[in-house]
């Protein structure tokens, strides 16, 4: 029990920077995946046939293979097939990677559920839009956004919840995320070796965080709830 | 000048011919209405009026200007059939609100989207937008929905949102109002509501096209009437001449069916 409450400080100290690494590819992988993955699902219905397949093809490969694979891949293919190592071998040019792979991951599924929130909404409402003179970007803004937005909440918000679980695949290229983190007391690091505590104690900052999330969606969805 | 002709509309979908050679005109302050068994096409001709749908062949003209030749692309074009349909209104069976905006709200916003490309729109907003809230109260109170102004449509019965729908047409001022089947979505007691303040624009010199199922209504409030079978204009008449006095087997058999019923 002494050695517990000696080695939580540096142990709690330690997770906090592993964490904080998390909540960055967290929140730059929605930042980025969130555009990219409406310009996705408006191209997967682009009038052009052949930007549909290319789209099609591409949807397919990433959400047909393992985020970790595909994490492996960016990071390595460039410097161990190409020669040239885009990525740097520091911790940033790791981060850099895994935004890269993160981004194009989630803003597959994501253009999915934006596709699926579009085909939802009634042609009824693009008509009536049109009747009464609008254009096609007022009618989108003004009329099917929000809508959409309502329908797609709880799909995205399960897609963001296992958002923040995924960042710790990033741990396959070294990235020093809080997993990451509270595996190094196994090997030793600060002084503490053998602790595998550290490892089961990170599942707190997920649990924390995703907590938060949900509070956070939910008002989001119940703020949404006063039109049908 | 007729406020609308019609001439030589014709439309297919694929391989199927849906209207043929439609040919009316219609005098300001007149209602018309459109009577015709399933399938027969009346949907399609008013789509054709709001430009949701592209006659293949034909001419459209409303106080005498073309807002619409089949054989020139010009018409087409997104920016001149926009300033083209608002000739028209379209109420839908359906109504087709906009769910996340109450009564008023719906009323309101193609003005106001309308408003904000006006030169003097950034000085002048606040007066804008302040005529354009009293004229939809306004037309709301017509309809018999001032306590109801403020309601989401979820909230409201469908008689309810077929007259906010009403409303919302009205405020753009058109020169020819469409009804496709305004009732048809309503249950029996909620259709009488509907009717009364259509009756009522009709009295007012509200030009309509009135696509409907209700015989007795369309020959009480018509002054004329057009009977469409099979993409055809079949009968076109005053109310007491398609009704009472039917030239063609085939109008005789379909309003036999209404007699007897
Ligand atoms: N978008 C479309 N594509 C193909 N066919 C269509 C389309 N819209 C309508 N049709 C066909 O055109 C014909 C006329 O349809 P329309 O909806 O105009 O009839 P209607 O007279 O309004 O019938 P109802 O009384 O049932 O509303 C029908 O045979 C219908 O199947
Ligand atoms: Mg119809």
């Amino acid at each position: 029990m002494d050695t517990f409450i000696e080695q939580l400080p540096i142990v709690v100290h330690s997770l906090n920077i592993g964490f904080l690494q998390t909540l960055k590819l967290f929140f730059v992988t929605l930042i980025g995946a969130l555009p990219l993955g409406l310009i996705i699902c408006f191209g997967s219905k682009s009038k052009i046939a052949p930007v549909r397949f290319i789209l099609k093809i591409f949807i397919w490969i990433i959400r047909g293979t393992p985020l970790m694979i595909q994490l492996l891949i960016i990071y390595y293919f460039p410097g161990l097939v190409l020669h040239n190592p885009i990525w740097g071998g520091d911790e940033s040019g790791r981060f850099f990677a895994s935004s890269v792979a993160f981004i194009i991951n989630y803003a597959c599924y994501f253009s999915e559920i934006f596709r699926g929130g579009i085909i939802s909404i009634p042609v009824g409402q693009d008509e009536a839009g049109l009747v009464l003179g609008m254009t096609r970007s007022q009618i989108f803004f003004k009329v099917k956004l929000l809508q959409m937005v309502k329908r797609i909440l709880p799909p995205m918000s399960n897609e963001i919840l296992t958002l923040v679980k995924d960042t710790s695949l990033a741990r396959i290229i070294a990235l020093q995320e809080v997993i990451w983190a509270g595996q190094a007391f196994m090997k030793g690091s600060q002084g503490i070796s053998g602790a595998i505590w550290p490892l089961f104690f990170t599942a707190i900052y997920y649990l924390i965080c995703n907590g938060l999330l949900t509070l956070l969606l939910g008002g989001l969805e119940k703020k949404l709830e006063y039109f049908r | 000048m007729s406020i609308l002709e019609v001439e030589h509309i014709g439309k297919s979908f694929e391989h199927t011919e849906v209207l043929k050679d439609i040919c009316f005109t219609m005098e300001e302050s007149q209602v018309l209405s459109i009577i015709g068994s399933s399938g027969s096409g009346k949907t399609t001709l008013l789509r054709c009026l709001n430009f949701l749908e592209h006659a293949d062949s034909g001419v459209i003209k409303v106080a005498g200007n073309v807002v619409f030749d089949a054989d020139d692309k010009e018409y087409l074009k997104d920016s001149v059939i926009r300033k083209n349909r608002l000739h028209f209104g379209m109420v839908f069976q359906s109504f087709n609100l906009f769910p996340q905006y109450t009564a008023l709200q719906n009323v309101m916003l193609a003005k106001q989207l309308q408003a904000e490309k006006l030169p003097d729109f950034k000085a002048k907003k606040k007066e804008i937008f302040t005529e354009i809230e009293d004229e939809a109260k306004m037309l709301l109170y017509q309809m018999g929905l001032s306590e109801r102004m403020n309601n989401y449509p979820h909230q409201l019965s469908g008689g309810q949102c077929q007259r906010v729908a009403i409303a919302r047409a009205l405020a753009m001022k058109p020169d020819i109002l469409c009804f496709d089947e305004p009732t048809s979505a309503l249950d029996p007691e909620l259709t009488g509501e509907v009717l009364k303040v259509i009756k009522e624009l009709a009295e007012q010199k509200m030009t309509m096209i009135i696509v409907t199922h209700e015989m007795a209504f369309a020959r009480d409030v018509s002054d004329e009437v057009i009977f469409m079978d099979d993409g055809y204009v079949l009968e076109y008449g005053t109310p007491d001449e398609v009704f009472n006095h039917p030239k063609e087997q085939r109008t005789k058999q379909f309003l036999g069916r209404f007699i007897e019923g």
